[in-house]
């Protein structure tokens, strides 16, 4: 029981510090994207697993030999008014803490969920006023702007995929097709979950800088995942050319919508542009994003042996499994 | 009958287009114009828009915060909060801009490049 609470503790700090960064630094991601992401979203579960998990068990360890048989007991003191003096001080402390992280993870999950679907649907809104149905797709809308953007807004059955005419001038029609192809991967592969909850793994602990290396590292391989779907049907040379024509489109732009006093400016790339801004998602991560993009598209690495992959996987199970197993098993075999 | 969807489309279109506030029974003579001269569609069977239905559209718009009415005027009169150009650009500086959260909102073909970085896959795209 005790030494569960101290290893827990250790697995929550390794989660959250070390390995998160050598995971950000290390260069085989570019190669088996899936597999990385994976792993991202095992370190994230199982670093919040283990981290309440930690403070439960040690609060806990005086009244019950085991998690299972803690709980029940600490029910029973709440529940009947039972004395809490077996207790100290530094367990209740535990408790709490356990009890207000995992109000907090959840309250912060909910509430970006409401904050994107609401800005979403005021998105959604001037769409349907401001664009126009293409002739590519039902679910592709053209709307009048000279820089060349391309997105798509995630909703269910009303995701829709925006380009501006500007990019429509802009690229050849197998170019088009790649940027098409590419977005569809986005919402056919359901990103917008990923981006979510790592938005909120971020927003929940933004003391732990290593929650903003995750999100950077989901955002960059959603970007590969994607591109890996276009290349099946079209050429390597067209989709660079399409995210460099794009990229050199809309370069300054960012920055110049960023800046409040010139907010309407969109049409200056000012000297400054390329000030960046420390802390913004938008900023140096995807700049990042891009050039990561443009590398591993030029010299391509082969995939991650078989064997790696598998060895990668395995890890990602053992990471769900050992906080879990250790939380619960003594429970049901005590 | 056109959906709701397209009569605020229209309804916001004429508003845009004109200078001044409207009324709804301006905006319903408007609507029916333009709609014979589109040919009358056969799904409008020729039967004329209510100023009820123009009004549900004005009021939808109203709480999306697209129209305001002037108090005070009876019968009220409608006008677009602001111009079309600016919700274009109220769009895109979403879509451009840097908010924490605007990569889990909508996901971008190219996320924001600056201008050396620009420049550097131009000089890619020469080589290639």
């Amino acid at each position: 029981m005790f030494w569960t609470s101290y290893f827990l503790a250790v697995l929550a700090i390794v989660l959250a510090w070390p390995v998160p960064i050598l995971l950000s630094r290390a260069q085989w991601p570019a190669r088996s994207p899936f597999t990385a992401m994976l792993l991202w979203q095992a370190i994230a579960l199982a670093g919040g697993l283990s981290m309440i998990g930690a403070m439960l068990v040690y609060g806990l360890e005086p009244v019950g030999d085991n998690l299972l048989a803690g709980l029940r007991s600490l029910a029973g003191m709440v529940l009947r008014n039972e004395p809490t003096t077996a207790l100290g001080f530094w367990h209740i402390f535990a408790l709490s803490a356990a009890a207000l992280l995992s109000a907090h993870l959840v309250f912060t999950l909910l509430l970006t969920y409401y904050k994107i679907q609401r800005q979403r649907r005021r998105h959604r809104e001037l769409l349907a006023l401001l664009a126009s149905p293409s002739a590519d797709g039902a679910r592709t809308m053209v709307i009048s702007h000279d820089s060349p953007v391309a997105y798509c807004l995630p909703g269910g059955a009303r995701s829709v995929t925006v380009l501006s005419d500007g990019l429509m001038a802009a690229l050849e029609p197998d170019e088009l097709r790649a940027v098409l192809i590419h977005e569809n991967a986005h919402l056919s592969q359901r990103h917008h979950l990923l981006l979510w909850a790592f938005a909120a793994w971020r927003q929940a602990l933004p003391w732990l800088p290593t929650t903003r290396l995750a999100q950077e590292a989901v955002n960059s391989l959603i970007e590969m995942l994607a591109d890996d779907v276009a290349l099946k049907t079209e050429s390597k040379a067209t989709l660079i050319k399409a995210i460099a024509i794009v990229a050199s489109g809309s370069a300054g732009l960012s920055d110049a919508a960023a800046a409040p006093a010139a907010r309407m400016g969109f049409g200056d790339a000012g000297t400054e542009a390329d000030a960046g801004q420390p802390g913004a998602t938008g900023g140096a991560g995807s700049a990042m994003t891009t050039a990561s993009r443009v590398s591993r598209l030029l010299s391509p690495q082969p995939p991650l042996p078989e064997a790696l992959r598998l060895g990668v996987l395995g890890a990602c199970l053992l990471l769900l499994a050992l906080p879990t197993a250790l939380l619960i098993v003594p429970g049901l075999l005590g | 009958m056109a959906s709701l969807g397209e009569l605020e489309r229209a309804v916001m279109d004429l508003l845009w287009a004109g200078q001044e506030a409207a009324t709804a029974n301006t905006l319903r003579d408007l609507l029916a114009q333009s709609t014979k001269a589109a040919g009358g569609s056969a799904g409008h069977e020729g039967k004329d828009l209510a100023v009820t239905t123009v009004l549900t559209v004005l009021s939808r718009l109203e709480r999306k915060g697209l129209v305001e009415r002037e108090r005070g005027t009876r019968p009220h009169r409608y006008q677009a909060v602001s111009s079309r150009a600016d919700h274009t650009a109220e769009l895109m500086h979403e879509v451009l801009g840097s908010a924490p959260d605007r990569e889990a909102v909508l996901a971008r073909f190219i996320g924001s490049v600056s201008a050396t970085e620009a420049e550097t896959l131009r000089k890619l795209l020469d080589h290639s």
